[in-house]
Formats: C-alpha cells, structure tokens, sequence
C-alpha cells in the first residue's frame, strides 16, 4: 500500500528542475494569475534552505528588496512553477541560511562556487 | 447509489488549479459487488449490501460462501455493509460499482475505526491544560479535583477520567472529494480519515 502511494507521489514529481542547492542564488519564474491574465512573475535570490521531502518539498528564497528583506517559500513540485534558474552556485557551509537574514551588505555576500573540471 | 467501501492507502497532498497544496487521503475504493438488495416487501426496509476485497477460501465460512455465490460472485467478500438505497435506485445483486459514483467536488461522510491508543491520560485523552512544568509543581497531568465535596459525596458520572483511548468508530463529515482515479479504483479525499493505513472505511454521499 505505501508502495502505490510512493506510486502516486511519482506520477505528480516534477521532473526538469534544475538541482539547486542553499547557497546559491536562483531565479524562480511563477506563474501568478491576475483576474483573468496570466503572466510569468520572477523571484530573483539566494536559496536559503531546502526542507522536506516528496511532494511536500519546498525552498525558500530570500532577496533585499529596496532594503527590505523578502522570502518567498515555493513549493518545488507545484505546477505554477515554469523553471529555475541558476543564476549564480554559492559555497556555504551549511544546509540552512538562517543566518543571512542578520547580515547586510558585504559581509552577506555568499563566495561563489569552484568547480574543479 | 452513493456508497462504497475502501482501504486507506495513506496521504500525500495534490495542487488544485490556483497552485494551492491541497492535503489529501488516498482510498483505494471498490469496486463493491452488490451482495444483497434488501426491499420493503421482504426486509421490511430499502437497503443495498455491498461487499469488498476477497476472502481466502480456507478463511470462508460456509454461510458466507453461499451468501455470496447467490449473488453470483466467484470471491467472498471481505467486509460487507449496508448502505441507504434511493427510493428511485434500482440495483441488482451481482452488479459492481466503483469510484465512479463520485465525482471530484462532492462532499461525503467518511466512517472508520480510529487507531487504538490505549491507555492514555486526560491531557492526551481529553485535552485537559495540564499543570506548570516548572514553579513548584509536582505532578504535571494529573486530572485534579474529582468534583464537590461533602454535598453530592460522589463523583458525577461521565466525569473524564484517564482511560482507553481511540479504535472507536468515528465519521468524519463534509469532505471533499478531490480527484477520482477510475483505473486504479483510487478516491483523493481531502483532509485526514479515521483509522491506519490499511483500514477498512466507509464512504458515503
């Protein structure tokens, strides 16, 4: 019974999403529904932090806006996401970047990722 | 008709067309014979007996072997129950229904037998506050005063006490029916149900 139900979970996964990981800075494009238009809204920012599993995944994304600080949670497999985008791959040392939200400016900038071909 | 018998498969969640996350239980329903159609002129009272799932042969009584062959199945049913016929309903033994008589946006009654807990206290059973952890407190979940004194000298009845806890029947109500999956007998119920993965439940309009 919990196998059909994995089964189930499977059929409804997003597949194509790029594998982003906390740290870096991503580019989510989501569709908003206004009235009766549809347009494609852009998140622009750094990956705080991936929680759950399965169909219940979501991610959070954190950007200053004009100096205010916005998050947006998205969950990854919902349909209203069009893509992600990886902007930039950041290095951190941990899973969850709670502690951005204290730092301003240069000291939360996030060094970029090497990659050693 | 609008009832069917089903196994809860467990719960995961769906996105509706706004992008919301929709939390739901998955019901492997039916398909349920029609055992028995009981009629006002030889029950005494309208009602339709459905059966699902298979009983093993060597588990079968003969009763129950001879109550279904009449209705002209191969298997045994595991459970069987009765639900509400319509007056205008015509169903005869036999015949098989299945999710299709739902349809996604109805609302239904789900029963079912809730996990046993055992025995549990009355801040867990009966969600009593509890007392302070810390300043001075002893006991923590203790049920406290049992009621007056010297007056009745007794304690009145229906007092809640610590005691056994869930495997009572329970009906859940006014449920939505999110998706229905005709091919593989699937009902996506919106909200939690009664009772562990596997257990049997009830389903009805």
């Amino acid at each position: 019974m919990a196998d059909l139900l994995q089964e189930i979970d499977k059929e409804q996964l997003r597949d194509g999403l790029p594998d982003f990981n906390p740290g870096d800075t991503v580019r989510v494009l989501y569709r908003v529904t206004e009235g009766e238009k549809e347009r494609i809204q852009a998140f622009e920012g750094v990956c705080l932090g991936r929680r759950g599993g399965g169909m219940g995944e979501s991610f959070t994304v954190r950007k200053v806006s004009s100096g205010v600080g916005v998050e947006r949670v998205f969950p990854l497999h919902s349909p209203f996401i069009k893509d992600i985008e990886i902007v930039r791959r950041g290095r951190v040392r941990r899973a969850k970047l709670y502690y951005l939200r204290n730092l301003r400016g240069k000291a939360a900038r996030i060094p970029e990722k090497r990659t050693t071909r | 008709m609008s009832g069917l018998i089903g196994r809860k498969v467990g719960m995961t969640r769906v996105f509706d067309d706004q992008g919301r996350e929709i939390p739901v239980t998955v019901v492997q329903a039916g398909p349920c014979p029609v055992v028995q159609v009981k009629t006002q002129e030889t029950d005494g009272y309208r009602a339709v007996q459905l059966g699902f799932g298979a009983k093993k042969e060597k588990r079968t009584s003969r009763p129950e072997a001879g109550h279904a062959r009449k209705a002209g199945l191969e298997s045994t049913p595991h459970v069987l129950r009765e639900f509400e016929m319509a007056a205008d309903e015509e169903l005869e033994a036999g015949q098989e229904l299945t999710v299709e008589v739902f349809e996604p946006g109805d609302l239904v009654k789900v029963t079912g037998t809730t996990k046993g807990r055992g025995f549990q206290g009355v801040v867990k059973r009966h969600g009593f506050a509890g007392r302070p952890a810390s300043h001075g407190h002893s006991s923590s979940r203790t049920p406290g005063s049992m009621g007056p004194g010297t007056d009745p000298s007794r304690v009145i009845k229906g007092k809640k006490l610590p005691g056994r806890m869930g495997g009572k029947r329970r009906t859940v109500r006014k449920l939505e029916i999110v998706r229905v999956d005709a091919e593989r007998h699937l009902l996506f119920v919106k909200g939690g149900l009664p009772g562990a993965r596997n257990s049997y439940l009830f389903i009805t309009k």
